[in-house]
């Protein structure tokens, strides 16, 4: 799906935990997520943790689509 | 008789569905589940112990999941390693995939998968292992089993084996030397069988190449936006967040559809106006704050920030799961113009 959009010419992060495969599959700005059924959430950790963990990864997904790159990039995160 | 270990996920296991799909490996000294399809098939090897991994330990903790699996493994007398089958579930695939490729480095042991051809396992490891050609859903476990079976039986009787495509795997791209008499076949000499493909080739019809080239389909990397702040940004994810009563009714797996939810004025997804349908993941978390699949909140806090300018007033879902490439694809380009039409010019997917 995110490839095709990206042959539609926009420019696209995909925030996944499995980069592998959005890399086999043919992603280009990859950049990876927590976990599998909360991306973007970690109950494990208080909400301030969370907060800034979800914050941290969607600006370095904002970041990524500013970012020229030339072949396929994960871009990396704070733990 | 020789011995084989299989590898199952939480749910062939025997140990739960979703909920339980963090569950830490374990190596149990008895044959699970589809062992016994296995077990009544092959004469020379048996499966005698099952090891079990939740999908989600294997994709989220890779390098710690392998770690523990191979070291329930150390001392273990084996031959053989299954993995599987894994169908069209690509978080399965996956772990099949990683599991099989440290097994075979580390005990230089034959290892054998299952997965369906629309599993993206595939392309990841059809060069590192035997991934026989399954059928997209549990259905197929009979099936698939067998043809795993069979094949090891094969490998621990001893007995030739043949190129991938008689035998039923994805191929390698791994080339041998060999004489067509000893496949059963005509010999017949490689510049009449060039020839031959050359003439069917003039002539339009069907011919197989001896040298096929393989194609990976990437697409063109699309240029950086300048300034992010300057041009509207659009939200996508395939985590299956939609309005709490799906009012397109997209599929839980396997979906066909996606739909665009109004999002204005909204400074985070609220519960329960917005849940997940996404049948492929425990929802628990999903369902409590849909942001931890479709991060408004943190999107509107950038916008605050100056981060980030303008925000489509629609988010698009669908769900992917079970979700054929060819589906996902028609999707894609139909997401893609109409966020165009939109005036869309930068993307922000989310996956689970």
């Amino acid at each position: 799906m995110a490839k095709e959009i990206e042959r539609s010419g926009l420019p696209i992060t995909i925030m996944c935990n499995l980069t592998n495969i959005a890399k086999t599959v043919g992603s280009n700005r990859i950049v990876p997520t927590f976990s599998v059924p909360y991306p973007l959430g970690n109950p494990q950790a208080s909400p301030e943790e969370e907060w800034a963990m979800r914050k941290h990864r969607v600006e370095v997904a904002v970041e990524a689509l500013q970012t020229p790159i030339e072949e396929q990039t994960v871009f990396a995160v704070k733990k | 008789m020789k011995k084989a270990i299989l590898y199952l996920n939480q749910f062939f296991g025997q140990i739960g569905g979703e909920d339980k799909a963090d569950f830490e490996p374990v190596l149990e000294d008895k044959p699970i589940g589809s062992a016994g399809i296995f077990n009544g098939i092959a004469k020379n090897v048996k499966i005698e112990q099952t090891m079990i991994c939740g999908d989600n330990f294997m994709a989220s903790h890779t390098d710690e999941a392998i770690e523990r699996c191979l070291k329930l493994l150390e001392g273990k007398k084996f031959d053989i390693f299954i993995a599987g089958p894994a169908f069209n579930a690509g978080r399965y695939g996956n772990a099949c995939g990683q599991i099989c490729k440290a097994v075979h480095e580390k005990f230089n042991v034959p290892v054998i998968t299952s997965m369906n051809v629309e599993n993206p396992g595939v392309e990841m490891f059809k060069r590192d292992m035997y991934i026989f050609k399954g059928g997209n859903r549990a259905t197929a476990i009979k099936q698939d089993m067998t043809a795993m079976a069979a094949f090891a039986d094969k490998i621990a009787g001893g007995e030739k084996l043949l190129p991938a495509d008689m035998e039923g795997y994805f191929p390698r791209g791994i080339r041998h030397e060999v004489f067509l008499e000893d496949l059963g076949m005509e010999p017949v000499m490689a510049c009449d069988r060039a020839v031959d493909m050359l003439l069917a080739k003039l002539k339009g019809e069907e011919y197989v190449t001896e040298l096929p080239i393989p194609k990976q389909d990437l697409v063109p990397i699309a240029p950086a936006v300048k300034d992010i702040r300057k041009i509207k940004v659009g939200l996508v994810t395939s985590g299956g967040i939609v309005p709490r009563e799906n009012p397109d009714r997209i599929e839980s797996a396997s979906a066909t559809k996606w739909g665009k939810y109004n999002i204005a004025g909204l400074d985070k997804l609220p519960a329960p106006e917005f849940k997940t349908i996404h049948a492929g993941y425990d929802p628990e978390q999903a369902d409590k704050n849909p942001n931890v699949v479709e991060p408004l909140d943190a999107i509107r806090a950038l916008q605050k920030e100056g981060k980030l300018g303008e925000v489509d007033d629609f988010f698009y879902a669908t769900v992917g799961t079970g979700t054929t490439q060819g589906e996902a694809a028609r999707m894609g380009r139909e997401i893609a113009a109409d966020l165009r039409s939109r005036g869309v010019e930068a993307v922000i997917l989310t996956s689970t």
